[in-house]
């Protein structure tokens, strides 16, 4: 397993360091145990920091190497319960990215197959290997948002080439992440067939699987949560909404255009059938029919490529889920590190209590001593070694924990920024798509109606 | 002052047809303008009777002719397929709906203005307001005195008060513009607009419909008292022609009807999940930053293009449903035409079979009212057969217009979208390099 060796920055605790000193709300202690909340890092900052990195770094792999995912094809065999099953492999094809010159043959590509359960692992190593990254989605195990038309079939051959596309996108997408592209098991997924599979689950991500799930369903509460990552939350959740009614509202006007532009048909055969009973008008009735039939068969390819478009939108609408996963992930790590502060807090008022000999906290030892009489110095002492011990581990173990967040904070901060003006950036361009889209669609509209009135003036 | 051919009701059935020139005869007799139409604009030509396909005039005089003749609505007149074909002294319009209150009832009133050069008018001009009971009396009276005609159709009667509102400006502005063409359909026929009854309806200050003015229609009445019982042997062909074609065509103005009403419910609940969608981009603008400008921007776009959307359904269901039902009522009309001339050629036929038997016995000469039959017969199908070539001309003038119309608003409905949008695209576009130039910076 390869980690990429993000920029090392470790903040040590230290009294003079400028964050937000957080007060535990039960312990009434005002002590500096954590570092967590707002830290002070500016956005513009981290930005400035990452974004050279990224620039550096994103494009390396894809400086070195096309990628792309040329093909699909069926293939049939026997799965693991000995069944025969029917599935689509895609090919990937990787070609180094060198000027040909002039004349001369591009060099052949390295080329080998996947399944798209094999993208699902890939995906899935991804997110446990980086839980600070916003792993980019794959395209949709099913069609979904389908308006009549469109085939919800998988073997469909419409919906094996948006879903080659999607994939095709995944791995360009990961290939010009700054962290995610340097990755060896990723770069063995583009170059060895046979082996990827063993060498993904050597990597031992598995065990982590376990803790994501935990951080996803968990419904752990965190006392002083992070202003930012709450926001951003609440701003995935809201987009996943937005695109998710978008879709459907979506769907539900592409049929009802459809039936509008089919029905136009129709004029055609009536107009075909008049024409047969008129002398002067017959031609251009006939004529004008033809291009109510035309008009009716354009919707066809008009929603065609509006699924495009809808495809970039589910992209955002998959994305909403990596974000919150980060986001969660964060609040997990967040309570752990409450925790053991938590802990922390409460062993060193158990010393604290032994050295005073006030009872505050209630314990077993401190009733039954009461009861039965005080215990003898060496018995009070060896306790006091113990707690010493463990408040030693605690604060170590609230260090590291500590750090890690910050750490979390920081680089997950940083993939953050980069996503958000890579969504502000994509959306857009979408947008500007949708609506080139819309005035072809026009241009087609009066092109056909003024074919159609000539014929009409002609009668 | 007479303008060439008599121009009295023609089919007066008392002269052989041979001997009548016919109104609508093309070839023979060109009407020439007469001294009641010097007030025209020079340069006027007299572009003739055709047989009824009306040449496209590009005499621009006469285009301002009726500019100058008339204050009305000059989109109306622009629109008016028969403005510029023929030589006009008669010129009517229906507009101004007013809403009248008694206490028996409540409906609506039209002004009904005139303007013309016929001496068979008092006045050059007049303005007078009538109801839709009206137009329906003259319609009646039409039928009646002139059966041989193919008389233009009246909007429907009776609308089922529950489901649609008489009264709204949309119902009643549809129901204007039918009457008004029903009118200057009237007013532009070569024999109609000479019926006492029109001069009546346009002149008369009330009109007593009760009294019925007494008139001379007398191949009116007599066609009317066919009797029955005679059965029809051999129809020509040519009006067997007639009815099949009416028959199929009214057939596909009936597809045709249901297809733009089909189109029009999808519209609707297209138009109804739009404006959800435009919705839905405004409330994502909400939780942007960057984003937000653009996405309010998308919204508006999807916006304006419910808006346009309105407008093109609004059309169609104003301006293209009720022409089609109006010629499916024409066509109604038209068949009851051809039936009235069956009738009569059977009447004509059974009296000539007995008069044939008759004479055979006892060797009396032809009766006169065999002949009379005859000429009746002889008139019925002239009159038909000139009025179809018209109708014809006219319809195909009329689908034209309705369809061509049909297709602007469609490519209206597709400029206003398109505008929005590449106005929006500027709008993004600008914002990106202003984003990129700052970040340079």
């Amino acid at each position: 397993m390869r980690r990429v060796a993000a920029p090392p920055a470790v903040h040590c605790l230290s009294s003079a360091d400028s964050s937000v000193q957080v007060i535990m709300a039960d312990s009434g202690s005002s002590e500096e145990v954590a570092v967590i909340g707002n830290t002070d890092i500016t956005s513009t900052e981290s930005e400035n920091n990452l974004i050279n990195t990224m620039v550096e770094r994103g494009s390396a792999l894809l400086r070195k190497m096309e990628i792309s995912v040329a093909e699909a094809e069926k293939r049939t065999g026997k799965n693991t319960v000995n069944m025969q099953e029917t599935y689509t492999v895609y090919l990937i094809e990787v070609r180094p990215a060198e000027t040909v010159p002039d004349g001369g043959t591009p060099a052949a590509p390295d080329t080998l197959w996947r399944r798209y359960s094999e993208f699902e692992l890939l995906r899935t190593y991804l997110l446990v290997t980086y839980p600070y990254v916003i792993v980019p989605p794959l395209p949709e195990k099913r069609a979904e948002f389908v308006w009549h038309k469109l085939s919800a079939d998988n073997l469909d051959p419409d919906f094996v080439e948006r879903r080659r596309v999607g994939l095709e996108n995944f791995l360009l997408r990961v290939a010009s992440h700054p962290v995610l592209s340097n990755d060896e098991i990723f770069f063995l997924f583009l170059t060895e067939e046979k082996g990827w599979r063993e060498a993904v689950l050597e990597t031992g991500f598995q065990d982590k699987v376990d803790s994501r799930l935990k951080s996803l369903n968990a419904t752990f509460r965190v006392k002083n949560p992070d202003k930012r990552f709450t926001a951003l939350k609440q701003y995935s959740d809201e987009l996943n909404t937005v695109i998710s009614q978008l879709l459907r509202v979506r769907a539900r006007v592409a049929d009802r255009l459809y039936g509008v532009y089919k029905v136009h048909g129709n004029y055609g055969r009536v107009f075909s059938e008049w024409s047969a009973i008129e002398k002067e008008m017959g031609d251009g009735l006939q004529s004008a029919g033809h291009h109510m039939d035309t008009y009716a068969a354009s919707i066809d390819d008009i929603l065609e490529e509006e699924e495009h478009y809808a495809d970039q939108l589910k992209e955002y609408l998959y994305y909403t889920d990596a974000v919150r996963s980060v986001c969660k992930k964060h609040e997990l790590m967040q309570y752990e590190l409450e925790m053991a502060c938590q802990d922390l807090a409460y062993k060193k008022q158990q010393k604290e209590e032994l050295v005073s000999g006030t009872v505050r906290v209630f314990s077993l030892k401190g009733m039954t001593s009461k009861l039965f009489g005080q215990e003898s110095p060496e018995q009070r002492e060896s306790r006091l070694a113990a707690l010493d011990e463990n408040i030693q581990e605690g604060e170590e173990a609230v260090l590291a924990k500590n750090s890690e967040c910050k750490e979390f904070v920081r680089t997950a901060w940083g993939d953050i920024e980069r996503f958000k003006e890579q969504k502000d950036r994509d959306l857009r361009e979408a947008l500007i798509s949708f609506a080139i889209m819309q005035i072809g669609m026009c241009k087609k509209g009066i092109q056909v109606w003024s074919n159609a009135k000539e014929c009409f003036n002609k009668m | 002052m007479s303008v060439g051919a008599p121009r009295g009701l023609a089919s007066s059935g008392q002269k052989p047809i041979t001997e009548i020139l016919h109104p609508l005869s093309a070839a023979e007799e060109p009407l020439s303008p007469g001294p009641d139409v010097t007030i025209r604009v020079g340069g006027e030509k007299d572009l003739g009777l055709t047989n009824g396909t009306p040449v496209e005039s590009s005499s621009p005089s006469s285009a301002s002719f009726n500019r100058l003749q008339l204050d009305d609505d000059s989109e109306a007149d622009a629109r008016d397929p028969y403005a510029s074909t023929e030589t006009r002294d008669l010129f009517v319009t229906v507009d101004d709906p007013k809403k009248h209150v008694s206490t028996m009832e409540t409906y609506i009133t039209y002004r009904v203005s005139t303007k013309t050069t016929r001496i068979e008018f008092d006045l050059p001009e007049y303005c007078v307001r009538r109801r839709y009971q009206d137009f329906d009396w003259l319609r009646m009276k039409l039928e009646d005195s002139q059966p041989t005609h193919l008389i233009p159709p009246l909007p429907e009667k009776f609308v089922m008060k529950g489901v649609v509102d008489r009264f709204s400006e949309e119902f009643v502005e549809t129901r204007m513009k039918a009457l008004d063409k029903f009118l200057k359909r009237v007013a532009d026929h070569p024999v109609l607009s000479f019926n006492p009854h029109l001069n009546a309806f346009l002149s008369a200050k009330d009109l007593n419909k009760r009294q019925g003015l007494a008139l001379l229609s007398k191949v009116g009445e007599s066609v009317k008292q066919v009797a029955g019982g005679y059965k029809l042997r051999a129809r020509p062909l040519e009006f067997c022609a007639m009815g099949e074609y009416l028959d199929t065509f009214t057939q596909k103005l009936g597809t045709i009807d249901r297809i733009a009403q089909r189109i029009l419910k999808e519209q609707s609940e297209y138009l109804t999940e739009l404006r959800e969608y435009g919705t839905v981009y405004s409330s994502w603008a909400g939780s942007e930053e960057e984003l937000q400008r653009p996405l309010e921007g998308v919204a508006g776009c999807v916006t304006t293009c419910c808006g346009a959307m309105e407008d093109l359904s609004e059309n169609m269901s104003q301006d293209f449903l009720p022409v089609l039902r109006e010629y499916v009522l024409y066509i109604e009309s038209m068949k009851n035409v051809l039936r009235k001339r069956d009738q009569s050629q059977a009447e004509y036929e059974g009296r000539l079979e007995a008069a044939i038997l008759r004479k055979q016995e006892d060797r009396t000469p032809m009766p006169v009212e065999v002949e009379k039959c005859q000429d009746k017969v002889e008139c019925f199908n002239a009159d038909l057969k000139a009025d179809w070539e018209r109708w014809q001309g006219n319809k195909r003038q009329d689908f034209k217009q309705l369809l061509t119309g049909m297709a602007d608003k469609n490519i209206n409905y597709y400029e206003k979208c398109q505008a929005a949008w590449e106005s929006l695209i500027t709008l993004l576009q600008d914002k990106q390099t202003e984003d990129k130039s700052s970040d340079t910076n």
